[in-house]
């Protein structure tokens, strides 16, 4: 009899806590097209395997009325469950109560859980809802987020770390999630920023709404911060989902092997890539057209488009595909395309995932703003990640592969394992364009018609120089390839990579340009 | 797929077909500074315009004080001249790089 009122009366105060802010504060979050923390959880982990703790934790603060406050579960809800059958860790912040803000024991119910994915090297979900510090526990919340971004720093490269944004994410708040590998944002729902338009509007008189400040689409687009958009908050669950079937537990186990599935028969490679390497086509065709079931898991898809990153499978193995867009911006290297790609590689290298690269462009990117913008500092930052990677690497030069984007886009030279190029690879300095207009210059302008010479003069340079066969004999590609083979040697490189071994010199730690 | 892929890239004398960037096509083309021009080098408030048209200045005078970020910034001048246009008065909100008082 005991027995059985103890159990009615933790049940009773579990449907309490279950409550969160209570049915008012739910009514709103529902206005708001959000699900409630928990509702948000189960939406991610497999059906039944959520387990909740700390659910019982209350704040200490005595301040400003605060010791008449009671906040369930203390606004944030932490626990482990499995996702496509792999554990994870997850933590939701609760904005029915106190606007999720974060206060001591809140922040402690979010390192508890994140202690917990490191020790036992399993992924760290957080979803991000919240007003901010709670003002009222003064430095002990300060002290909150500290701690929190310093376990999102030693955790980085270890366990994956996912950040959800499913409402306000401001202030010093917005550093956890830009510590950890990758950003889901929902349109409408999602708002990060350092300081908000009220703000702005004082300091600076400037005037903006905040979705134009620091919406979804501003950080998918503009910023760069976030990494997956969507317009629901059940598109962004399956796309969590999705990201964690390609990515491995943790930097010590590779991602799960999955069946080969050969890519689907619409693709036609041959018909994808135009011969003039001046003309446009969609590079993840050509992806489509190499990867298993033509799936392929693009990330960052509105920023910086003339670089494509994101996953597939070769032989049911992970891999990471880069590639040069030749639809945007003729697929040049600019300041923005190297940062995505140079983050994306570490991320690959630091996670056991190999890496394809797909080359065609013509460059870097001309222009004041670029200069003035670093481009130097960040063009180093993918020589950087792609010399330093140490998981296979496997190049296809499709076309044109001119000068310093040559050398940056894994070439022999930073180290890939195999290199290949179509027939209509073009890998020379510059275009032959360019090339013969310094080479000849005087020739052409001293030429009776200087037109005509300059013609002739780029037809000579294409014809010597602009083709895969000269980087061929120097032994920097190592086989020019019908495109139909392509798949073919990418599945047999990484079979034969399977057991790469690297020994790189001891450092503590290298000085990336970032 | 979506949108056109006529815009036009030249790089290297080469002329490529693509589709240009948001971020490149609104770039701001680059000016050289002129030293004459007193600008406002963070949006602001203008609290004092310490010149009038036809005031003779010295470099390294103070030129207008303008409020940013709860700091009193004052402009000085680049150059020995006179000041042959004051564009704003005090109290006025002005962007980056507005052009507040022109001196030759």
């Amino acid at each position: 009899m005991a027995l059985e009122k103890k159990i009615r009366e933790l049940k009773e105060k579990r449907e309490k806590m279950l409550l969160g802010g209570g049915e008012e504060a739910i009514v709103k979050q529902k206005a708001m097209g959000k699900n409630t923390a928990r509702e948000r959880i189960m939406a991610i982990l497999d059906a039944g395997t959520f387990n909740e703790y700390d659910m019982f934790v209350e704040h200490d603060a005595r301040d400003f009325g605060m010791d008449k406050k009671n906040l369930p579960s203390d606004g944030v809800v932490i626990g482990t469950g499995t996702v496509h059958g792999n554990p994870v860790a997850i933590f939701a912040q609760d904005f029915t109560v106190a606007g999720g803000s974060l206060g001591l024991m809140h922040s402690r119910k979010i390192t508890k859980i994140m202690d917990h994915a490191l020790k036992m090297r399993i992924p760290l979900i957080g979803i991000n809802d919240s007003g901010g510090a709670r003002i009222q526990e003064g430095v002990n919340s300060l002290a909150g987020y500290g701690e929190i971004f310093f376990r999102n720093t030693i955790s980085s490269g270890v366990i994956p770390q996912i950040s959800v944004i499913l409402g306000p994410c401001a202030g010093g708040a917005v550093y956890s999630p830009a510590l950890t590998d990758f950003v889901f944002v929902v349109d409408n729902i999602s708002k990060m920023f350092i300081t908000g338009p009220e703000v702005i509007k004082t300091v600076l008189g400037e005037e903006i709404s905040m979705e134009a400040l620091g919406g979804a689409r501003v950080h998918c687009e503009t910023s760069g911060n976030a990494h997956f958009f969507s317009s629901s908050e059940e598109e962004c669950f399956s796309q969590i989902k999705r990201l964690i079937s390609f990515i491995p537990r943790n930097n010590e186990m590779k991602a799960a092997v999955a069946e080969t599935l050969p890519p689907e028969a619409g693709y036609d490679i041959e018909k994808i890539v135009p011969g003039d390497p001046t003309l446009p086509y969609d590079v993840r065709e050509v992806i489509r057209a190499v990867a298993d079931s033509s799936d392929f898991f693009e990330i960052q898809e509105m920023y910086a488009r003339n670089m494509v990153i994101g996953f597939g499978r070769l032989g049911g193995r992970t891999v990471g595909f880069v590639a040069n867009q030749p639809l945007e911006m003729a697929g040049v290297l600019d300041v923005d395309s190297s940062d995505k790609a140079a983050r994306f590689i570490r991320y690959c290298d630091a996670f056991s995932i190999p890496l394809v690269t797909l080359v065609d462009l013509p460059g870097y990117l001309p222009g004041v703003d670029q200069e003035h913008a670093g481009v130097i500092r960040h063009g180093a930052k993918v020589l950087y990640a792609y010399s330093e990677a140490t998981v296979p690497k496997l190049t296809v030069i499709l076309r044109k592969a001119y000068g310093g984007g040559y050398i940056a886009m894994s070439s022999r030279h930073l180290r890939a394992d195999f290199v290949f190029a179509w027939p209509t690879a073009e890998i020379a300095v510059m275009g032959p364009e360019g090339a013969a207009n310094i080479i000849f210059r005087k020739e052409i302008t001293s030429a009776a018609n200087p037109d005509e010479m300059r013609r002739q003069k780029v037809d000579e340079y294409r014809e010597k120089f602009a083709n895969p066969y000269v980087a061929a004999s120097r032994g920097y590609v190592d086989a020019v390839i019908e495109p139909s083979e392509t798949r073919r040697l990418l599945l047999h490189g990484l079979e034969v990579s399977e057991n790469k071994d690297v020994q790189m010199p001891w450092k503590k730690h290298g000085i990336p340009p970032f | 797929m979506e949108k056109k892929n006529t815009d036009r890239l030249i790089i290297d004398h080469t002329t490529y077909s693509t589709r240009l960037s948001r971020r490149f096509t609104s770039r701001k083309p680059y000016e050289p500074p002129v030293p004459g021009r007193i600008q406002s080098f963070i949006p602001g408030t203008v609290v004092e315009v310490l010149v009038k048209t036809g005031d003779a200045v010295k470099e390294g005078d103070d030129i207008v004080i303008l409020d940013a970020m709860k700091m009193k910034n004052r402009l000085k001048s680049h150059i020995d001249g006179k000041v042959m246009a004051v564009n704003v008065s005090p109290g006025d909100r002005v962007t980056k790089g507005a052009v507040l008082v022109e001196i030759a």
